[in-house]
């Protein structure tokens, strides 16, 4: 078998397409099935990384699950490097490498063994994968720890090993599913620039899942953001931020109780967008930050109410998520997670 | 689109045949087993502690009219041999949780690998250790007294047996596994079945000297298929039709589970 090679595609194609994926799951006796992908649709072109973004629950690992051939679809088609996913499905597993969320290597066996197998699976030489498995365990910088045991190995290094079974026979397309949640800044930060050199370096398409509005916003050159099986916005970092006009200013009261009060007393102010309150912060999408402040600040202390701080920013893909979702995505964390915990 | 097609195509031919996969698999799997010595001991041991306690607590039974075989521990040899096939293939499908709990499982289902050969990689390995476990019970029962009449063939069949059994309970509780997904609940299934399956059989008794229904249940066990097959070809004279015709069963039984362990894949894919 020809060693997979890059397919270097021109532009305007597409490496992952998603069109309109539906997945229940059945739930536990007496609930309703969870519908975790609600007519998921998406485009990757070739050579991008896209950050598929939003609260646990989302759908974001479902849907990675069916693009990789593991789960399959109620309904909807996907296609990935140009193939599709359900008849398909052997050429895409030799298209594609899968990071899942939890780690994926035997931690039984070596680096080096971990890597060689895999090389093996996908129809490399035994010496072929064993050079391949060298150059990426140097790569990333696993190289002194190639020859012992993974149960040996810290999360960080586990997670670059996970990352690292998933190149091993050059994929096209790469899926990474919250690949650094848990890492330290540092390990994180080691990982981005290895993502970043990877797809401007070898123009492979990343579809990345995360929980990190940072790591969105440093990484993926498109996002998505998915809510409830759905993709509620997208585009570019950038592009979703200036769709965004103005600044946003958020208020932090000393007394959650006047919140309401507050609420309607800003909105009366000329200048100032949707307001959205969360306990004793209100946050307000405003035109110019800069007038916007004084005149907020003017209101409040002639009504006499505390204020712990007020803050200016400019657009964030905090921001961004709000717009789309109604809640900030620490809010709708926490609430996913409530939700968990309710239904365990 | 066209580049892409036409690179995926031209590798979509299935990567290594079944056989290499296979071979790859077994590799992990036994490397995974040689870096646990205390596992590897306490499979040695247990049955090495079955066969002694055994052999001494029921030494009188071929006392009793009826017994044809005049010595116990050369009786209870190779029904130990099946025993501790079935009770170690039992664990199998603990190896296939590990997978699930961690992303290993979920990384090789969406590779080229064929499913047969993650099936039949881990019941290789899991057949190996049968092997050396059936070697060394009967290297005990030989060093306690057991003598066989026989030539070699007797245990070959033995062994060929034994890792039949093994290969089968291997099978069934890695589809266990793979149904589950939890390791409290495959354990429990284990023991539920597997004391049934020892008593109803003449691993330990003759079934003729017991009430009628453990006759009746011994004649469906493939644990006993491989208990009677094993004994029978020990003896001088062996009745090679009986060998045969146990030995046919165990090996269609054997296949049956090991086809429908391959297809639980599709019933784990289908729940994550
Ligand atoms: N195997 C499964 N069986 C039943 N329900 C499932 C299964 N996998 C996911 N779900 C449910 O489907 C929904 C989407 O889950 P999914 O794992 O895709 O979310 P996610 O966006 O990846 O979340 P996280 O950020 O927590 O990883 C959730 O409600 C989840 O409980
Ligand atoms: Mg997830």
């Amino acid at each position: 078998m020809a060693p997979p090679t890059h397919a270097r595609t021109g532009g305007g194609d597409l490496a992952i397409e998603v069109t309109d994926l539906v997945k229940t799951y059945p739930a536990a006796r007496k609930k309703p099935p969870v519908r975790a992908l609600d007519g998921l649709t998406f485009d990757v072109p070739a050579g991008v990384v896209l950050g598929l973004l939003g609260p646990n629950g989302a759908g974001k690992s479902t849907a990675v699950k069916i693009l990789t051939t593991l789960s399959r679809a109620d309904s909807g088609t996907a296609r990935v490097a140009g193939l599709d996913v359900v008849n398909d499905q052997q050429a895409v597993r030799l298209a594609i490498g899968y990071v899942p969320q939890k780690s994926s290597s035997d931690p039984m066996a070596t680096g080096t063994e971990n890597l060689v197998l895999s090389g093996r699976i996908y129809g490399l030489s035994k010496s072929d994968s064993v050079r391949r498995s060298a150059e990426l365990l140097e790569r990333f910088g696993l190289a002194d720890a190639a020859d012992r045991q993974v149960r040996t190995y810290s999360g960080g290094m586990q997670r670059k090993l996970d990352v690292a079974l998933g190149l091993v026979h050059r994929p096209t397309v790469l899926f990474l599913d919250e690949p650094t949640t848990g890492l330290d800044p540092e390990a994180r930060a080691d990982l981005w620039t290895e993502v970043e050199r990877l797809s401007a370096a070898e123009g492979l398409t990343v579809l990345l899942t995360t929980h990190y509005l940072e790591e969105a916003d440093r990484l993926a050159a498109q996002l998505a953001i998915v809510d409830h099986g759905k993709v509620v916005a997208s585009g570019s970092p950038e592009e979703l931020k200036a769709e965004l006009r103005g600044d946003s200013v958020q208020v932090e009261l000393a007394d959650a109780t006047s919140a309401n009060r507050v609420h309607s007393l800003i909105s009366e102010l000329p200048g100032i967008g949707e307001i959205v309150v969360e306990g004793n912060v209100l946050r307000a999408r405003v035109d110019r930050g800069a007038t916007a402040v004084p005149a907020v600040l003017g209101v409040l202390e002639e009504q006499e109410i505390a204020v712990a701080a007020v803050t200016v920013a400019r657009p964030t893909l905090d921001d961004v998520y709000l717009r789309y979702t109604g809640r900030t995505f620490r809010a709708a964390e926490r609430a996913s997670d409530a939700e968990k915990e309710r239904a365990a | 689109m066209a580049t892409m097609t036409a690179t995926a195509v031209r590798s979509s031919a299935r990567s290594g045949g079944l056989a290499g996969q296979t071979a790859m698999i077994t590799g992990r799997w036994l490397r995974a087993q040689y870096r646990s010595p205390a596992l590897i001991a306490f499979t040695l041991v247990q049955p090495a502690i079955w066969l002694l306690l055994f052999g001494q607590l029921f030494k009188g039974v071929v006392k009793l009219p009826g017994f044809s075989d005049s010595s116990y521990i050369a009786f209870l040899t190779p029904g130990i041999v099946m025993m501790t096939a079935l009770m170690s293939s039992g664990w199998a499908g603990t190896t296939f949780i590990t997978d699930m709990e961690r992303g290993v499982m979920d990384r090789m289902l969406t590779s080229p690998v064929r499913r047969g050969a993650l099936m039949a990689g881990q019941l290789l390995s899991n057949a190996t250790t049968t092997v050396i476990q059936t070697i060394l019970v009967f290297a005990i029962g030989l060093a306690a007294g057991a003598r066989y009449d026989g030539n070699g063939l007797g245990y070959v069949v033995t062994i060929v047996a034994s890792m039949l059994v093994g290969t089968a309970f291997g099978s069934l509780s890695n589809a266990v596994a793979l149904l589950t997904r939890q390791q409290e609940a495959l354990i429990g299934i284990f023991q539920f079945v597997s004391l049934p399956l020892t008593f109803l059989s003449s691993i330990m008794m003759n079934p003729k000297l017991a009430p009628h229904w453990v006759e009746v249940g011994a004649r469906f066990n493939p644990v006993d298929w491989a208990t009677v097959a094993a004994r029978q070809s020990l003896t001088a004279n062996p009745d090679w039709s009986s060998v045969t015709r146990h030995g046919l069963y165990l090996l269609a039984f054997t296949l049956f589970v090991a086809y429908l362990s391959t297809r639980a894949f599709r019933t784990y894919q289908r729940s994550v």
